[in-house]
């Protein structure tokens, strides 16, 4: 099978959906000429022209706004917001605006609508262009939530998401984009709410998603050194949450360890223990649930204070190792 | 003067903006009783505005409501029976009973919704005009606003990006001269809210907000204008003679002013004309109001025997 990068991957799925659909259109700042800020939209320009690659100004909760009125009148936008972290100056229309019309409205609008953003740390951007703060989409009852973790996840899961006639969150890993991977050529598409068991084991089940599904996974071959079978389940998506993996999971290996980048103190790892905890899995524990998240900080510039804020691989596997003892 | 407007349209506006006043009224009353919860936000006194600029405009066209949106739900055709029922909470409600007075939206009547968080139909409404142009439909969009979400920078950066990408949108900033409690004069800079449009390119106009007639006529020629060139803003000038919403004891005006402004009523002013110039006679202008209180009453009653909606539409309608 042929390896492409995630960000082509993105690119792919974005470009056959767009071929195939007429309504579907793609806005955001720089996507034209430029490329985009990860440079994901390279080409599509001149293939699809600027009514359908269309560039906007630096007016987030404009052209958000925007989208979802789009989407509300039979568009299907997708909407590529450059960091994750400025989500916050065009929050209203992801929260109130969005994913509340088709309730308020007695089940007559549709919002199909794609809002894909760059989410994470590790690449020097510091405070404000380093967050993951998928935890918040997750918290909001209307949107669908989706951190792909993989080039074939990001393929599939994207089609998905277009075909989609609710607003989804889509988080797009930064230090992912030049990973490679194997993604078909024919046509596939990934349903959202089915997690996906990247190593299957018996000893421990680590639950998590987005970049540390990789960390996760080297963690899980250091482990098998020792003797130690780790099973690597990726949600892929947060909102809907495929409950019925994690907790089947952990009756048969009866440990959990949940890792994720984002902030370990009231993030998603909460509500992933909490899963596990409220279910049958409970009474098949042999250990307490670990959680593993970032350190409660801004995301500091200094590469050092940076590379010590999020879970590591040595972290990963003390934390399948303690759950053991 | 002879008027230049046909007696049905005479007919329509006088009975459009009764319909508006006297479901408010009733909501009033409905609230008194407590009969309703929440909280609603009336119109009272703009009623030439919601009426004025959406007969001007085409069945077709969508309109994004305010928060202050009953006015402009009835002017666009909503259905009284399933307004008042969604006013009641009720299961025939337009919106089921979720939504509520806050937003009330109805997209077989191009109503996209009013909106309880102020400012936020601005971009929605670009959206739409980026729907049409594509599709390159024969219809624009009204985008009502207040003199309150004007100083808001969703509605500044709506302007930009629909006058950027020749949009088909009228924004209507219906000036009621209070944001709640706080006057124009004590909310923006330069209280001529139509210079808001100028830094975009976007041509305004003023208007009498309490003359149904010219707001017509105002908005006749708008609607032309977006439609050959885009987007243009209209200031309707009124004054909201009810409080902000139930809460409201009005302790930030007199009640000299709030009597000098009923004089200035509407509809009264309407009536007048429709009677100077005789277009029609008292009598007819009582049958009128004798129809509208009847359609009233008949959508109490109906929205009073609708039932709750049943506990299992929490989860319904959430995801399409």
């Amino acid at each position: 099978m042929r390896e492409i990068t995630y960000a082509q991957a993105v690119k792919e799925a974005m470009s056959e959906e767009m071929r195939c659909d007429p309504d579907v259109f793609f806005m955001g700042e720089d996507i034209g000429v430029y490329g985009g800020a990860f440079g994901i939209s390279n080409g599509m320009l001149a293939e699809f022209g600027p009514e359908r690659v269309r560039d906007t100004p630096i007016s987030e909760n404009g052209f958000v706004g925007a989208a979802v009125g789009a989407a509300v009148t039979g568009s299907r936008p997708i909407v590529e917001l450059m960091f994750s972290d400025f989500m916050t100056v065009c929050f209203d229309h992801i929260l109130n605006q969005a994913p509340k019309m088709r309730y308020m409205f007695g089940g007559k609008a549709k919002v199909p609508m794609v809002l894909r953003t760059a989410a994470g740390g590790g690449t020097g951007a510091a405070a404000q262009h380093s967050q993951s703060l998928e935890t918040i989409y997750a918290h909001i009852p209307g949107l669908k939530v989706v951190v792909p973790s993989t080039p074939y996840d990001a393929k599939g899961l994207l089609k998905t998401a277009i075909r989609d006639d609710n607003p989804v969150i889509f988080l797009e890993q930064k230090l992912l984009y030049r990973t490679k991977g194997d993604v078909p050529e024919e046509e596939y598409t990934i349903p959202f709410g089915i997690a996906d068991i990247k190593r299957p084991g018996a000893d421990c089940t680590i639950i998590t998603y987005g970049r540390m599904v990789q960390l996760s996974l080297q963690a899980a071959e250091l482990l098998a050194q020792e003797g130690i079978d780790a099973e690597v389940i990726d949600i892929r998506t947060l909102l809907p949450l495929d409950t019925a993996t994690l907790i089947q999971s952990v009756k048969k290996t009866k440990h959990c360890v949940i890792v994720h980048e984002a902030v370990k103190f009231a993030g998603f790892g909460g509500e992933l223990a909490a899963t596990i905890h409220e279910s049958e899995a409970f009474y098949y524990l042999d250990a307490p649930v670990k959680r593993l998240g970032a350190v409660s900080a801004p995301i500091p510039f200094n590469p050092v204070l940076e590379k010590n804020c999020f879970p590591t691989v040595e972290e990963i596997v003390q934390a399948v190792r303690e759950t053991q003892s | 003067m002879p008027t230049t407007h046909p007696k049905a349209l005479h007919k329509e506006f006088l009975s459009k903006m009764l319909l508006a006043r006297k479901f408010e009224e009733q909501v009033q009353t409905l609230f008194a009783q407590g009969l309703v919860h929440g909280t609603t936000h009336l119109g009272i006194g703009e009623e030439a505005t919601a009426v004025g600029t959406i007969l001007a405009a085409e069945p077709q066209d969508y309109l994004l409501a305010t928060h202050r949106g009953h006015n402009h739900a009835l002017a666009k055709g909503v259905d009284i029976n399933a307004m008042m029922a969604e006013i009641l909470a009720k299961s025939d409600g337009v919106c089921k009973g979720k939504g509520g007075s806050m937003h009330i939206a109805d997209l077989d009547k191009g109503i996209l919704g009013a909106n309880g968080i102020l400012g936020s139909s601005a971009p929605i409404a670009c959206g739409a005009g980026m729907t049409i142009r594509r599709r390159g439909e024969d219809r624009i969009v009204l985008c009502f606003f207040g003199d309150g979400a004007a100083n808001l920078g969703a509605v500044h950066e709506a302007m930009n990006l629909a006058a950027l990408w020749n949009l088909p949108v009228l924004f209507v900033l219906v000036n009621n001269t209070y944001g709640m409690s706080l006057h124009i004069s004590k909310a923006s800079s330069d209280p001529d809210l139509t210079k808001r449009a100028y830094p975009f390119g976007i041509p305004a106009e003023t208007v009498d907000g309490n003359d149904v007639i010219a707001v017509y006529d105002t908005v006749k020629h708008a609607r032309d204008y977006v439609v050959e060139h885009g987007p243009m803003l209209i200031v309707e000038n009124t004054y909201r003679i009810s409080g902000h919403s139930k809460s409201d004891g009005n302790l930030y005006r007199t009640k000299a002013e709030i009597a000098e402004w009923r004089e200035k009523c509407p509809i009264l002013r309407h009536k007048k004309y429709l009677l100077d110039k005789e277009i029609f006679t008292a009598e007819a202008i009582d049958e009128m109001d004798k129809e509208t209180t009847a359609i009233i009453e008949a959508a109490v009653a109906y929205g009073k025997a609708s039932p709750e909606p049943s506990l299992d539409t929490i989860l319904t309608d959430i995801y399409a």
